[in-house]
């Protein structure tokens, strides 16, 4: 599988799937999930980082999202980017067909 | 085609009945994620990057146009209107939420389809040559073989945890389509001196993280012995397949430890204990019982040359170039097998949206007696055409963007769903793909480049078959970036090679100039009537190595 983060990441945030229809969401800071990664919580060094994961714990009891984990982020003055391709094709669809889903709602972040 | 009888059908309703349960169950909490896993991926479920992912089974590659429109009305409704025809001839949805599949898979089951065994350790969905029935050296109709294993693999409780997944491929024709060698078993349809028929059978092909090609491990099998032949191999595999290492678990690496010679000898043993018993004896009235759903369809008499196609050819360039590269010679005269590419150029390989598939129904409906085939390719193919309805048939193709001539030629690529949809890539393998397809998107170009087989991989566990491509291409991560690493001389027909690396990998922006160079070379050095891999085999790889690092 491909690197969800590296050892050393500065920023983190933590992703995961809505069990119900599988879709991509991202913990915030108020532990509610969202779509959109700009919503998310994130975490700077490593024991911040645990915590934040650890907040994830109660909507996987609660069967609300799958396989919580974390991946490591960039702050940018536009908002947050995923630091990797897979999180960035997570985060705005495919690179492909690019006229449906988020990837044509997200247009800005895959050109 | 087959058709279900009683059996089949509530075997089937009943599966999508206890689905049911279990998908309730999960979205309650009854079940967690980890119980859930392996009943959801029983059905066919998988948790990709983006969503859910169902894989139907096609089984041998054979849809009727019934099922293809159930298929297009599935991806209206529970899907983004479009599906992705897979390198195992099965359709994948990119998109259906969990909550949502028991109706889905509810309204499959009302035309004879599930999802079942498509992924787990068993034996999964049989594929074979999809000019089975039309092919003109074909010894007897693979369908057949494959249908009676399909029902005897089928829930088969001594197979439902084996130390890996397990693929069976069956070829009629002595021109391999359905890659046997590259299969776990692969099956070849043989003949004997006195004309009875029976299967060459290979065992512990595979590609993947260590791709091998199969090893013969006999030369005739009688047909009423093939269960007990087939049941004897895989007695052997799941005594001494590893359950330790999921790396060292596939058949190939169990045959590669012990050696072919050893192999046969235990699945020797095994099978004679086996028709001791007699139990698999496989009853010849059982054979035509199935054999008569394959029955030939009602051929016309037929001339062989047809004054309309010949017509058309002359007074449409761009059909004369279509039936050139998409058609082939169909046994019965008068008849040919048309082969519809899912390769536009600059699109997605495999990928055909709902309004496509209705408008290939239609066409299967009206020339080619109601039914067709997915290729391991990831093309489809009308198996009995007309000659003389050829032209309306590339015009009706034409019409839905499904008319494209490349069949065989270098952008007829094969491409797994790869980092943009595959929660297992590495790397983005479709992108690659489309950006190929666009530097050779000159018709002239490809008819001189002649045959060649580019496959894309987004990770080594190989699903877009890069190490059979001709040139191979697969995806790599290196730290967070996107590489390509190339092979080359690679081939999955009747004589399967593994492709050679032809050196250091190429950054996404570096590997289409690759590729233009390897073509290059080859088209430098080849003589009359060479097709890409047959120069290949002549010179090896030095030649293309040299010109593609020289500037590097």
């Amino acid at each position: 599988m491909a690197q969800h983060t590296r050892k050393g990441a500065q920023f983190q945030a933590v992703t995961a799937n809505r069990l119900a229809d599988g879709i991509v969401v991202y913990l915030t800071a108020d532990a509610q999930w969202s779509e959109s990664l700009q919503d998310a919580a994130v975490a700077e060094g490593k024991e911040a980082a645990e915590a934040l994961l650890a907040k994830a714990t109660p909507a996987v009891e609660d069967n609300l999202v799958v396989e919580p984990y974390l991946f490591e982020v960039v702050r940018e003055d536009s908002g947050i980017r995923a630091a990797s391709v897979r999180e960035t094709i997570r985060q705005a669809g495919p690179t492909v067909r690019l006229d449906l889903g988020k990837q044509a709602e997200l247009s800005g972040v895959h050109s | 085609m087959y058709r279900y009888d009683e059996f089949d059908q509530q075997i089937v309703n009943e599966r999508v009945a206890q689905f049911r349960g279990q998908v309730a169950r999960r979205l309650s909490g009854e079940l967690t994620e980890d119980e859930f896993k392996p009943l959801r991926l029983m059905n066919g479920v998988y948790l990709q990057l983006h969503a859910y992912m169902l894989r139907i089974a096609i089984p041998y590659g054979t849809l009727s146009s019934r099922q293809l429109r159930m298929l297009a009305h599935l991806g209206r409704k529970y899907d983004r209107g479009y599906g992705h025809f897979t390198t195992r001839q099965n359709l994948q949805f990119n998109w259906p939420a969990l909550k949502d599949m028991p109706d889905l898979l509810a309204e499959l089951a009302t035309v004879e389809m599930h999802a079942i065994q498509t992924s787990g350790n068993c034996i999964r969905n049989v594929t074979s040559d999809q000019y089975a029935g039309a092919a003109k050296n074909e010894i007897e109709d693979p369908r057949i073989v494959s249908e009676i294993i399909r029902q005897w693999s089928t829930f088969h409780p001594e197979f439902s945890f084996l130390p890996r997944k397990f693929k069976i491929a069956v070829s009629g024709t002595p021109d391999d389509r359905a890659a046997i060698r590259v299969h776990d078993i692969g099956i070849q349809i043989v003949q004997d001196a006195k004309g009875n028929i029976g299967y060459e059978v290979y065992v512990g092909g595979g590609l993947g993280r260590t791709p091998m090609i199969g090893k013969k491990l006999t030369d005739f099998v009688p047909k009423e012995d093939l269960l007990a032949y087939l049941e004897a191999v895989m007695r052997v595999y799941n005594m001494y397949g590893r359950r330790d290492n999921m790396y060292k678990s596939r058949i190939k690496i169990l045959v590669h430890e012990i050696g072919a010679e050893e192999m046969k000898r235990q699945v020797d043993a095994e099978f004679a204990e086996l028709k001791k018993a007699g139990t698999l004896h496989l009853p010849l009235e059982e054979v035509a019982r199935i054999e008569a759903y394959f029955r030939p369809p009602a051929f016309e008499d037929l001339p062989n040359e047809s004054t309309e196609l010949n017509k058309a050819v002359l007074a449409d360039p761009d059909f004369a170039n279509w039936v050139k590269s998409n058609i082939a010679e169909h046994k019965v005269p008068g008849y040919a097998i048309v082969n519809i590419s899912l390769k536009p150029i600059g699109g997605v390989p495999g990928d055909c949206t709902s309004d496509q598939m209705d408008a290939v129904a239609d066409i299967a409906e009206k020339y080619s007696f109601d039914e067709l085939r997915v290729t391991h390719e990831q093309n489809l193919t009308l198996a009995h055409v007309r000659k003389k309805d050829l032209h309306a048939v590339y015009e009706a193709l034409k019409k839905h963007d499904l008319a494209t001539a490349n069949i065989n030629l270098i952008t007829d690529q094969i491409a797994c769903p790869g980092l943009d949809y595959c929660a297992l890539a590495n790397a983005r393998s479709i992108p690659i793909a489309q950006r190929i397809s666009e530097r050779f998107a000159d018709i002239a170009r490809q008819h001189e480049i002649g045959e060649l087989k580019i496959n894309n991989s987004g990770c080594i566990n190989a699903c877009g078959h890069h190490h059979v491509g001709h040139i191979g291409i697969l995806g790599v991560d290196k730290k967070g970036v996107e590489y390509y690493q190339v092979t080359l001389g690679g081939a999955a027909d009747e004589k399967t090679a593994i492709g050679e690396i032809v050196g250091p990998a190429f950054t996404e922006g570096e590997i289409v100039d690759a590729i233009e160079k390897i073509v290059n070379t080859y088209l430098g050095i080849r003589t009359e009537g060479e097709r890409f891999i047959d120069t290949y085999r002549r010179v090896g790889i030095e030649p293309f190595k040299e010109n593609l690092y020289a500037a590097h």
